[in-house]
């Protein structure tokens, strides 16, 4: 048979069951109406409905309309011919066709094989009449006749055994419940869901189920059934009956394989495919229950989506690289109405897993989960499963647990962004600089970005101050579902050059690299890639000192006229006012000034400053001139403030000299540039009046001494401070707040806080290197710190000698500013 | 003033824009050529770019922005635009790009005859 291009190819999908109808589905979602004529063949004379529903419909809670997926008119409306009552039962490989019971034969280009499962039937003696049809009253749970037929006969019946305690068996015990007969589940082994829960569990699951009315009997191996034609009870191996007119048998499933095996496909225990759910037969495909994955069988739901996907990305070549690598087994059921969620291990095994559990048998409360290597290797919740949401997908996706496990059993309090992802609606702003929401990001994840950097870059979020960075971060492996691609450009210190901080820093040396433009010329083939400049510039500084060769271009706006931009391009002026102590002679200089230059605003600052806000560029060398005081730094990455409190000159608490430390450190420190900004305080007693504790570096006064606190922060991130050491004098605070400056500068990255430093570090090892000295490295940082306060030379100088003369240019008249800004000079 | 100038691909007004001297070699300087403010970017590889002045996005002045061989950084809110052709990078705005010619040292942005360095350009300050 000639195939042309015009010719669509024929698929047959045989069984119309969640598998059968779901594949079809997601061949359609991909366009898979061009490409082929579908015909699905169902054994039920029905359109295609929820097996997992079948309980409800057993207990009466659900009619069986409500349980449809699809209708006999969907397919009829997608185009699709569905042959339902009609069963395949011979593939004729080398004809690509098979024959049904309707006495058909039906070509294809395409088969999928979805047939299912059927119950399996455990050796019990007189379950059958002799024509192999079950006798009255015995029943198997699967269908939806099977759902009729078991709530027809419970009309007539008062007590019904359920053989298998596993799910099925709970499930139709719950149903016939419903009909008002007295219930009894017999269950083979030791406790009930054994594939589910671990024996704590199912003995608190029992007891919930016994408190409704159904009596439940375990390790009980049930030999026959008793009675004449009609059925009046059970035997038990160990000489026990039990009296019922009903029986249920739900103790399994057995793949329905026999059609791959009997026509030459490779068959185990099911019909065995491969990562793309190919059979041995590369034009059949196998999916759901059938099929055999990597030696498993499922018989879940989830896996049978994921699954599906695959096949249809598979046979509709809509993404050749898709590949089914098998599920985790994660389910979340009610059974009886006692919520249940089980997740994979459910008793640790190994001797690096540990277990986090809570028991309330009372209230039929158990939780547990096993955790390896801080992810979430399995778990139960049973009755209460409000936390199920995120560890399900904790499990799922791999993703690594807060460090606090509490949390992840019990809302305590706010809960962590982490605990919350999958209960996090889409709306919720995320980065809220950029106004990114979650929905935003996971959209990205899903577009195909599987890495933070260029989540980052496509979304911009964590692009603004960068905050939200760690949240975009975890939410980004949260949506990847633990896959994110490892871009190892995020290890790089600057993009554009292939290098860690220490391979760029030895590169640095070896070569000599001495300005940005020389290292990008020598690393990156002159490529010098804007956003990398200003990181790069403070790491050729603090490698270079006084070598270091000034590029401008280098800087970002705020370093290169010394002010802040604000966002109207105006700029924001911060004199230098140390300790926060001014003068009244001082504060009419900045008055006259505000007035002066039309500052739209003068603002005290967090910092203890003033800030004057509203000022043009071009007006910046004479507001400095003006004012006569140095800069405040209040625009750059560097030490920016020492605020204090009134201390021992005014304070009747006062224990120590706070406003002096303060002034002697803002007159040492002033103007270091660092990988962020580090800001300071000194309080006078541990009443801390100046917040020393939430700041970058803290002194605190205390009888007899200074304490001394690192890595605080009350911004964006909160985080006490780690008390570094305590000392008796200004002088050691000095000198141990320069060693701790000079670290950071040296081994911080590019925009770390000193908060994240000292958090990436430990205290222990920071006190281990600066003060036990234990890298012997302590002269040498407090001699490079001391070069640096030695080089400090204020930028607003810059006003009487500009470093270009279009520095301080006014917007649009560059060609007119030209020479005109030696501030000293002019006026 | 403005003078028509056949060296452009289509007729081009040709206005003068200061003196390459004025831009910091790896900067921008914004100038006004007519009643339109115009970002000029002198490389280090020695190119010169024009685009419009203020960043679509929030109005950030483009002049003032760190700038590599091909990109500049909106100083406000880090929004990138290609100095080719004005095209955002990683957004979807995009800021008008314009020809530029440096004669003995003088700089001239080229204007689409049609749409002369006179009309105030969108956003234009």
């Amino acid at each position: 048979m000639g195939r042309t291009e015009a010719r669509k190819r024929k698929l047959l999908v045989i069984g119309n069951g969640m598998a059968g109808a779901r594949t079809v589905e997601e061949i359609l979602a991909r366009g898979g109406a061009e490409q082929f004529d579908i015909t699905v063949f169902g054994e039920e004379p029905y359109g295609n409905y929820n097996r997992i529903l079948l309980s409800n419909v057993l207990s009466g809670t659900q009619d069986p309309s409500e349980i449809f997926l699809n209708s006999l008119n969907w397919y009829a409306e997608k185009g699709i011919e569905l042959r339902a009552g009609v069963r395949a039962d011979v593939i004729a490989r080398p004809h690509k066709a098979i024959h049904c019971d309707d006495g058909n034969w039906y070509q294809y280009d395409n088969l999928i094989i979805a047939t299912g499962s059927r119950p399996s039937i455990p050796p019990i003696a007189a379950l059958r009449r002799a024509n192999g049809e079950f006798r009255p009253g015995i029943f198997v749970f699967r269908t939806l006749d099977d759902c009729h037929k078991i709530a027809e006969y419970a009309a007539k019946c008062r007590r019904a055994a359920v053989i298998g305690g596993g799910l099925l068996g709970l499930e139709a015990a719950r149903g016939l419940l419903n009909h008002g007969l007295a219930v009894h589940v017999v269950h083979l082994m030791g406790h009930l869901m054994e594939q589910q829960l671990d024996p704590q569990a199912a003995a608190i699951l029992r007891r919930t189920i016994e408190a409704m009315g159904i009596q439940v009997h375990l390790k009980k191996l049930t030999k026959a059934a008793l009675g004449d034609d009609q059925v009046t009870g059970l035997a038990f191996e160990d000489g026990a009956t039990l009296d019922c007119d009903m029986i249920v048998v739900a103790t399994g499933i057995t793949p329905n394989a026999e059609i791959g095996s009997r026509w030459g496909l490779v068959t185990e225990r099911a019909i065995v495919v491969d990562d793309h759910m190919r059979t041995s037969d590369p034009e059949i495909y196998a999916v759901g229950e059938c099929a055999q994955h990597r030696g498993r069988v499922y018989g879940l739901v989830a896996p049978l989506w994921e699954q599906t996907k695959v096949l249809a990305d598979q046979i509709t070549g809509t993404n050749p690289d898709a590949t089914y690598q098998g599920s985790k087994l994660a389910t979340k059921l009610k059974v009886m109405g006692v919520e249940l969620v089980s997740m994979g291990v459910v008793e640790p095994d190994r001797e690096n897993e540990d277990v986090v559990q809570f028991m309330e048998p009372r209230r039929g409360i158990y939780k547990k989960l096993v955790i390896r290597d801080g992810r979430l290797a399995g778990g139960i919740m049973l009755g209460d499963v409000s936390k199920a949401a995120y560890l399900m997908q904790a499990f799922d996706r791999d993703i690594r647990l807060p460090d606090e496990w509490l949390s992840l059993l019990f809302d305590t309090g706010a809960p962590t962004a982490e605990v919350t992802f999958a209960e996090m609606p889409d709306s919720v702003q995320i980065c809220n600089c950029n106004g990114v929401s979650k929905g935003t990001i996971v959209r990205c994840v899903g577009g195909g970005k599987r890495s933070l950097k260029s989540v980052m870059e496509t979304t911009r979020a964590g692009t603004g101050c960068g905050s939200c960075k760690t949240l975009v971060g975890e939410l980004v492996e949260w949506a990847c579902g633990g896959r994110v691609e490892d871009d190892p450009s995020v290890h790089y210190y600057v993009p554009d050059i292939p290098l860690t901080k220490t391979e760029l820093v030895k590169a640095v040396r070896d070569r000599s690299l001495k300005s940005v433009s020389a290292v990008y010329q020598a690393l990156a083939d002159g490529k010098d890639e804007p956003a990398g400049k200003p990181g790069l510039a403070s790491l050729l500084k603090i490698i270079w000192g006084d070598e270091y060769q000034d590029e401008r271009d280098a800087r970002f706006i705020n370093d290169r006229v010394h002010a802040n931009i604000q966002n109207d391009g105006t700029f924001s002026v911060v004199p230098r006012i140390y300790g926060g102590v001014t003068s009244p002679a001082e504060l009419r200089r900045i008055a006259d000034v505000a007035e002066k230059y039309h500052a739209r605003m003068v603002k005290i600052t967090g910092g203890q400053r003033i800030d004057i806000l509203g000022i043009r560029k071009q007006d910046l060398p004479y507001v400095w001139r003006d004012l006569g005081m140095p800069s405040g730094h209040a625009y750059t990455k560097a030490f920016r403030t020492c605020k204090t409190c009134v201390g021992t000159d005014f304070c009747r608490y006062g224990l120590g000299d706070s406003v002096q430390l303060g002034i002697k450190i803002e007159k040492r420190f002033q103007g270091i540039e660092s990988p962020h900004k580090m800001k300071l305080a000194a309080s006078g007693c541990p009443r801390n009046c100046a917040e020393a504790t939430v700041k970058d570096l803290g002194a605190v006064a205390v009888e007899n001494g200074w304490q001394i606190y690192v890595g605080g922060a009350a911004g964006s991130t909160v985080r006490a401070g780690d008390l570094l050491a305590t000392v008796k004098t200004h002088e050691e605070v000095l000198t141990l707040m320069g060693r701790f400056i000079q670290y950071y500068r040296e081994n911080a990255r590019y925009a770390e806080r000193t908060y994240s430093f000292v958090q990436r570090l430990g205290i222990e090892r920071v006190r281990a290197i600066l003060i036990e000295d234990c890298e012997g490295e302590v002269a040498r940082l407090d001699r490079e710190v001391e070069a640096a306060v030695a080089a400090y030379r204020d930028p607003w100088l810059e006003r009487s000698k500009p470093y270009e003369p279009t520095q301080f240019a006014e917007a649009g008249r560059v060609e007119n500013h030209a020479g005109e800004f030696a501030a000293d000079a002019v006026h | 003033m403005p003078s028509t100038d056949s060296h452009g691909k289509e007729e081009s007004v040709w206005v003068p824009a200061g003196t390459i001297e004025q831009i910091p070699v790896g900067q921008g300087r914004c100038v006004l050529t007519g009643a339109r403010q115009i970002a000029l970017f002198r490389l280090r590889s020695g190119e010169v770019y024009a685009l419009d002045a203020v960043c679509p996005h929030r109005g950030g002045p483009l002049a003032e922005g760190l700038v590599g061989r091909e990109t500049v950084i909106c100083p406000l809110h880090a929004f990138k635009f290609s100095l080719r052709d004005g095209r955002g990078l990683d957004n979807d705005f995009s800021v008008k790009s314009y020809p530029v010619e440096l004669r003995d040292g003088n700089l001239f942005v080229g204007f689409p005859a049609g749409d002369g360095p006179h009309t105030v350009a969108d956003g234009g300050a």
